[in-house]
């Protein structure tokens, strides 16, 4: 949360590149942009000959009036409509490029967004493991916000600044050359002051940041752990520790600050300076007749209208190129490679007809098949059974770590396989390999004896359930989450899936059953009923192959037992694949698995294994010592 | 709405006083500029009084220069006192949730305290400075420079009699009309990240059950969502510019008009007409900022709101009747009808009517299911919540007797959710004991089983964990706190649920220990587990918030049915 307000003020990476492909997102509204290209124009422009039409209407309709008792005001009438005429052209321009800028804004920003969740959701599991949710989360909220600002604000400020910049110049050339040359003097120290303040600015906003992201990091972990604060009674040392990152913060914002409060009224008067300069230096030309009052007037009204501009460009060049900064963070998440799908065998509903043979139904039959492409353009189909196959699977999540090392093992259709052994020894990584969350560069892992590389893999991940160990759920109801299985599930099916999972009677108690919305990842519910829904959603979901995860770590020894008997008929007919720390689950599996440092060091079934009097044994009486 | 807050500007206080008066100083002499102009034009240049024309345009300089200074000087000082304000709030905020009991904490919770100390605290710096500074500036600015309008020319003047109400109002409608719908957006917003939040944690789900599209089309709707309202709010909020432009750009007609008029009929001079446009400038402009900042400024409030919620929050445990000679002298502790309720609702209670008493030096199994109130109950010990009714006796005393760093000191806890904090191993075992020798840390270890996988660690005690012992596992990171709860030395030492990722045989020999090591110490273990408690000198078994059973494993294998029960759901795979 707090991270997200640590806004660096890195510079981007690759300036042109970046620039070059926010152009072409924004390409989309190429029209648009012209329009408010030439609506600035009109805005800014507006104000420049306005200011300069105060000429002619002090020289020739004031001035040679003066004290007249029958004044002609017919030409002076004319300019003041012809003001108006400007001016409002001038409304009309800020307006359209307002209204058109928030357009472009909004619609690009939406496609931004849209554009990075969908390659977000095709990522692999990978790319969630090495990235935090927080620098993910940052992505949408920060950078996309720096963005908005960039575009809504930045571009347009400095198209209309540098506009107003240089068309102020060439009108005061061609009014007065002579007091140009004076406004020239002050224009380069104002440069020139907001070159050195604004960059001192930047590198203390930097020091800011950085002292920012250490306070918020401490507020963040103690906070966190302020039940163990207190329990450890370390109050007084945690606020000695915060004192002293909260006084480097304070001297480090002190000066970031500093800067950036200064520079307006340097600015601001540094342009008095010069506007008195110019009335002075214009006085006296006026006086010795080398220039005239109406002249003297709007010149010293585009001295006023320097310095505002000029601060202008140098924030919003800041800004903007924060906004890069983030858009290339953006880009690069949208240039990671999407998994890798080249599996081209596809999960049907499948009938047989009456020599056997699988055809393709277009209807569920309670039968699935995998069709798959051959080379010479035909088809065959093979029973979706669950048979799994590892050979020789050797994996590591880090390049030189290998985590399961030479594995092989065999679930045949219908059987229970059980994973038993300490944390990190590699059991939940099997079941990441064969629902390809990810790849595996040596061996080979068969599905119904096809390699699961050439399976598409949403189909292979449709045709296994998971309960994972973490189990999410998601805002929205608990019929929605349980849905979530399978969309198409009646809301009778899902009330039968949570019956089956024993879900059914705390959902009653809920406020308004199945109809209570969850909120933040199910927070008002306890861990244990979260995997009581979760064990629903498998059970609605209705795959021949299911994978738990200690998917009953949380729910107390009763209440598993009273679940026993839903398992048992949720895993009936099924491939089953359990990870289970409590051995009482998984005594009846077909096969055990112990596994220890990435290796099967036992196999076989519960009696096997105890016979065997090895680890298995050991682990099992260890937990028997009541007996 | 500072009010409350002020205190906390401390030694900053004079910064803040002195940034509004320099402020006034600078915006006087920047009004009297363009004054100073109109006499060079219609004195110096009328008369050709060269002399005249330099004394006036040096005094012109001086003046802005001077301006210039004091700009700087309130810019500086602005910039002091509001960063100076942030960390006293800051410090005041966390020294505050320092103090909090438990009950406090779970009120506000975790998030939200630290949002409170975060952005909220930036929302409110960032206003605080605008107060004091353009706050300050803006009306000044705009009361001086009608002032001086009205000084050269009174009848002009009453162009902004028009001006600024119609300005004022057009700004003030926007406001008002765009706040609720900033609101809706901000909402948007919120579901939108929440959608992706949601999706970050639960990825794997997502991509185990294929719901990729069905996700996507989740978000493209919230995206959208967002979109049309972001449109809705900014689209009034785009008509001030052109409104400011649009009054601006009437006046400076009508000045000149009516103005021009009244040159040619000799009751002004040219040179009051530009400084007339000047002022007309500053008067429209220091009204939109000040329309501006009323809004931020607004809506920092809910911040500020915040920040004061904290601050005035009761904390709900305190320790000031306490005995503060009085020590805890041994780990004996006595439930006397105690009964809990998180509400503090005697129609909603977790616990009801406990009674039991432990020895010193016992070791006490306390089993129950899920949220029968196993952790409540033990919380009560080191006070971390206060009983609704009933007492609870600690070496002979009320808890509520102690001075609460004394009772924490005696009775250590491990809790669920453990923490480890970034650091070394050491420093995290030192929060037991500031002062623990190498030895006492070692033993300490031993005694938990977790000197043999510290040791296997390139660094050993010195390797440092990231935040959250990240680095870690869960069974060692479970066995590293109760090391670190052991080097309180402690009377009474609570394990709740402290082993669950432990395997078996390392918990046997966890608890082989204490009975070895620590045998004065009264241990109190709550457990899944039977096997955890089996060889306890009492086992308590909860059910619903209420005792169910107390006795020996074997007693209550013969007298408690839940007791027998769990015993058999967890044999039954076993034997």
């Amino acid at each position: 949360m707090s991270r997200r307000r640590q806004r660096g003020f890195l510079k981007p990476k690759n300036l042109g590149k970046t620039f070059g492909r926010f152009l072409k997102y924004i390409s989309d509204y190429k029209l648009q942009l012209i329009i408010v290209g030439v609506a600035i124009l009109s805005s800014s422009g507006a104000n420049i000959v306005g200011v300069y039409l105060l000429k002619p209407i002090i020289n020739e309709y004031i001035v040679p009036f003066i004290g007249s008792k029958n004044p002609d005001l017919t030409g002076f009438i004319r300019m003041i409509l012809l003001l108006g005429i400007i001016y409002l052209t001038g409304i009309l321009g800020t307006y359209t490029y307002s209204r058109l800028m928030l357009n472009i804004s909004t619609g690009t920003l939406k496609r931004l967004r849209v554009d990075m969740f969908t390659h977000m959701e095709k990522l692999p599991v990978k790319f969630f493991d090495t990235h935090t949710h927080g620098e993910l989360m940052s992505r949408f909220t920060n950078d996309i916000d720096a963005l908005r600002e960039m575009i809504s604000n930045g571009i347009p400020n400095i198209f209309n600044s540098t506009i107003t910049v240089v068309g102020v110049f060439i009108m005061m050339l061609i009014l007065s050359p002579l007091l140009t040359i004076l406004v020239v003097f002050m224009l380069v120290l104002m440069l020139f002051t907001v070159r050195k303040i604004g960059g001192r600015s930047a590198m203390y906003f930097m020091k800011q940041q950085e002292a920012l992201g250490k306070v918020n990091g401490y507020i963040e972990e103690m906070i966190e752990g302020q039940k163990v604060v207190k329990v450890f009674n370390r109050e007084e040392k945690i606020k000695d520790g915060f004192e002293e990152l909260n006084e480097t913060l304070r001297a480090a914002s002190t000066s970031a600050h500093t800067f950036a409060g200064i520079l307006m009224p340097i600015m601001g008067n540094l342009s008095y300076v010069q506007y008195a300069i110019t009335a002075a230096a214009g006085a006296i030309m006026a006086v010795n007749g080398i220039i005239d009052i109406g002249t003297i007037g709007s010149f010293l009204q585009y001295t006023r209208s320097f310095s505002h501009p000029i601060t202008q460009i140098s924030q919003q060049m800041n800004s903007i190129l924060n906004a890069l900064a983030g858009l290339e963070r953006i880009f690069e998440i949208l240039d990671q490679e999407p998994e890798e799908d080249a599996g081209s065998a596809e999960l049907v509903y499948a009938q047989k007809d009456r020599d056997g043979m699988i055809t393709e139904a277009s209807e569920p039959t309670g039968m699935w098949a995998w069709k798959i492409k051959n080379g010479d353009g035909t088809v065959s189909y093979i029973e979706l059974k669950g048979d799994v196959r590892l050979e020789n699977v050797t994996f590591g999540y880090v390049e030189n770590k290998t985590v399961l090392k030479g594995v092989s093992l065999y679930a045949k259709p219908g059987q229970k396989i059980a994973f038993v052994g300490s944390t990190g020894a590699g059991k939940t990584t099997v079941t990441n390999l064969i629902n390809r969350f990810y790849d595996v560069p040596d061996g080979k892992i068969k599905y119904d004896g096809i390699d699961i590389n050439q399976i598409k893999k949403s189909d292979l991940r449709r045709s296994m359930a998971m309960v994972l160990q973490d189990t999410h759920l998601f805002t929205g109801t608990v019929m929605d989450n349980i849905r979530y299985g399978r969309l198409d599930a009646t809301d009778q099916e899902c009330i039968q899936a949570a019956k089956l999972a024993n879900a059914h009677s705390f959902i009653m108690h809920l406020p308004e059953g199945y109809n209570t919305l969850i909120h933040a990842d199910g927070s008002n519910l306890s861990q244990g009923q979260r995997q009581l829904l979760a064990i629903a959603r498998a059970a609605v979901a209705n795959p021949p192959v299911l994978i738990l995860d200690e998917a009953t770590s949380s729910i107390d020894t009763r209440t598993e037992a009273l679940i026993q008997k839903g398992m048992d008929k949720l895993m009936e007919g099924r491939t089953v694949f359990v990870i289970a720390h409590r051995l009482s689950t998984v005594r009846n599996a077909d096969a055990i698995m112990v596994i220890e440092n990435g290796e099967i060091i036992e196999r076989g079934n519960h009696d096997d294994l105890m016979a065997l009097k090895g680890r298995y044994y050991q682990l099992y009486t260890g937990m028997l010592e009541l007996a | 709405m500072f009010k409350k807050l002020l205190p906390c500007l401390g030694k900053y206080k004079k910064y803040a006083f002195l940034t509004p008066i320099f402020v006034v100083v600078e915006v006087i002499l920047e009004v009297f500029i363009p004054f100073l102009m109109a006499r060079i034009v219609d004195v110096g240049i009328k008369n050709g009084d060269t002399e005249f024309i330099i004394r006036t345009g040096i005094i012109m300089i001086i003046m802005a220069l001077l301006a210039l200074g004091f700009g700087v000087l309130h810019g500086r000082f602005a910039a002091v006192a509001s960063v100076g304000f942030a960390k006293g709030i800051r410090k005041k905020l966390f020294d505050k949730i320092q103090d909090f009991s438990f009950a406090n904490i779970d009120k506000f919770t975790t998030p939200s305290l630290i949002t409170r100390l975060t952005t909220d605290v930036t929302h409110a710096q960032h206003s605080f400075m605008m107060v004091i500074r353009i706050m300050v500036r803006s009306p000044i600015m705009l009361i001086s420079a009608t002032i001086m309008s009205i000084t050269i020319n009174r009848k002009l003047s009453l162009i902004f009699l028009f001006a600024i109400p119609v300005l004022g109002l057009t700004f003030y409608l926007v406001a008002v009309n765009a706040f609720p719908r900033f609101k809706a957006m901000l909402k948007a917003y919120d579901n939108m990240n929440a959608s992706v939040q949601e999706n970050l944690i639960a990825i794997r789900t997502v991509k185990a059950f294929v719901r990729d599209d069905y996700e996507n089309k989740k978000f493209i709707d919230a995206a959208e969502n967002v979109r049309l309202a972001q449109k809705r709010a900014e689209k009034l909020l785009i008509w001030t510019s052109p409104a400011m432009q649009l009054v601006m750009y009437a006046c400076i007609m009508a000045v000149s008009w009516f103005g021009g008029n009244m040159i040619i009929g000799g009751i002004m001079e040219p040179g009051e007409l530009f400084s007339y446009i000047t002022y007309s400038t500053q008067i429209l402009v220091s009204l939109m900022i000040m329309s501006w900042v009323f809004v931020s400024v607004v809506l920092s409030r809910a911040s500020i709101a915040r920040i004061v919620e904290i601050l005035d929050e009761k904390i709900d445990i305190t320790d000031e009747e306490s005995n503060n000679k009085l020590e805890v002298k041994d780990g004996s502790v006595i439930f006397e009808n105690v009964s809990f309720s998180y509400s503090k609702d005697k129609n909603n209670l977790t616990l009801e009517n406990c009674n039991f008493s432990i020895k010193s030096g016992e070791t006490i199994g306390i089993i129950g299911g899920t949220g029968s109130g196993k952790t409540t109950l033990v919380q009560l010990i080191p006070r971390l919540y206060d009983v609704l009714e009933g007492r609870i006796l600690v070496g002979g005393h009320d808890v509520r007797e102690y001075n609460l760093k004394v009772l924490r000191d005696a009775v250590a806890m491990v809790l669920q959710k453990n923490v480890l904090f970034s650091g070394t191993i050491k420093e995290n075992l030192k929060w037991g004991n500031e002062n623990a020798s190498d030895e006492e840390i070692i033993e300490a270890c031993k005694i938990a089983q977790a000197y043999d996988f510290i040791m296997s660690f390139p660094d050993g005690f010195d390797t440092q964990l990231g935040q959250g012992g990240v680095n870690l596992s869960g069974g060692q990171k479970q066995r590293l706190t109760i090391a670190r709860a052991l080097l309180k030395k402690p009377k009474v030492l609570i394990l709740d649920d402290s082993t669950s990722a432990v395997d078996t045989a390392t918990d046997r020999k966890i608890r082989e220990n204490l009975r070895k090591n620590v045998s004065e110490t009264t241990v109190i273990i709550i457990a899944q587990r039977i096997a955890s408690v089996i060889d306890a000198d009492k086992i308590i078994v909860i059910d619903d918030g209420k005792i169910n059973g107390i006795g020996t494993h074997e007693e209550l294998l013969r007298t408690n049915s839940i007791y027998r029960e769990v015993y058999e759901s967890q044999k039954k795979g076993v034997a």
